[in-house]
């Protein structure tokens, strides 16, 4: 009993970490478009498109815990980190942002913020998608052991 | 602690971050544009920008306007009603920021009226005749040319003048001015150098008489 109770606790706190990056990734894209007043350029909707429900789903795995929270959140953080992962290329130029879409309205590698030369919006959304797979990849072994 | 407790105290220390950060960042931002005001006059105005109103005015209010903007057009009454219940008090100052697609034409006819002495008139006649060249669907930037006479204006001149290199290059200046203050929508509204704390026309007001309180 124990032991299954601390496996199910650390499987617990594993959806609760996701949520907790799903929930600070959403209220700071609000706060660089609502606060700061960055316009999002199309790809960076295209991501919160998977990122805002991600920070309700997650919730709503937690209580009371639902181990097929993982198979409802995985495809919406997997497409998320694909979009995520196309804008960082054009952002960086491996991608020449001629063939890509969003001409109208903001440039999608417009920079509004440069930390350290590397933490660009792009990028905190490509760290928080990465790090929200990961987790739910671990929880999704550890499931099926 | 119990989970319940954990999720509730995250999500309420999330959106206090969020409410704190805001508040900060705003307080900051209006700071630094105060800061501005005084020891960069020229990005608010610049020896080109049109004005009205009484030059010994202390109350300058800054608009970035695009002439093609439904909202600037609807701003604009309220603009001058704020002027005429402050007599003398106020001074606008207009600067461009022509986002809509192709709206510096408007903005070219603007600058050559001015050219005839003609600036304000034709600007009520735009923003009057706005609805019949400016829809979203279907703008029709020649349309406005029937309209212009009733400004008074001289319109072979007006499309002489137009095409002059200097009124382009002084739409240039305003938009990377427009750049350095943040502006991205208009119309976007300065009083003495502060930015409106949220949109609308009552938060103009109380920005404009907060400041005449400051100033008379």
């Amino acid at each position: 009993m124990p032991r299954s109770d601390q496996k199910s606790n650390s499987n617990w706190n594993i959806v609760f970490l996701c949520w907790l990056i799903a929930s600070i990734s959403t209220l700071g894209s609000l706060f660089f478009s609502a606060i700061m007043q960055f316009a999002p350029c199309v790809l960076c909707w295209y991501q919160r498109i998977f990122m805002f429900p991600l920070a309700i789903i997650l919730l709503v795995g937690l209580f009371p815990f639902d181990k097929s929270v993982v198979k409802y959140a995985l495809p919406l953080a997997l497409a998320g980190w694909f979009i995520a992962f196309y804008h960082n290329l054009l952002y960086a130029g491996i991608i020449p942002e001629s063939i890509q879409p969003c001409s109208q309205g903001v440039s999608c590698t417009e920079d509004y913020i440069n930390l350290f030369g590397i933490f660009t919006i792009p990028m905190l959304s490509l760290i928080s998608f990465s790090t929200i797979v990961a987790l739910l990849f671990i929880l999704k072994r550890r499931l099926s052991k | 602690m119990k989970k319940q407790h954990i999720v509730l105290l995250s999500g309420i220390l999330l959106i206090l971050a969020f409410v704190i950060g805001g508040y900060f960042y705003k307080n900051q931002q209006s700071k630094k544009l105060g800061f501005m005001a005084k020891e960069n006059v020229s990005t608010f105005i610049r020896e080109h920008s049109s004005t009205l109103g009484n030059d010994d005015a202390k109350v300058y209010i800054v608009e970035f306007m695009d002439p093609a903007c439904e909202t600037c057009s609807a701003f604009y009454p309220y603009v001058k009603n704020l002027m005429a219940a402050n007599p003398g008090k106020i001074k606008l100052i207009i600067r461009y920021a022509p986002f809509h697609e192709g709206s510096d034409y408007f903005v070219k006819i603007l600058e050559a009226a001015k050219r005839q002495g003609k600036y304000w008139e034709t600007l009520t006649v735009m923003f009057q005749s706005q609805s019949y060249w400016a829809s979203h669907h279907n703008p029709q930037p020649e349309l406005i040319w029937q309209f212009l006479p009733n400004a008074g204006l001289n319109l072979d001149k007006i499309a002489n003048d137009m095409n002059d290199p200097e009124i382009a290059k002084l739409i240039e200046q305003d938009l990377a001015d427009a750049k350095t203050l943040n502006v991205r929508k208009t119309p976007e509204f300065f009083v003495n150098g502060n930015p409106l704390p949220s949109f609308g026309y009552d938060q103009l007001k109380a920005l404009v008489e907060a400041e005449i309180q400051a100033n008379y």
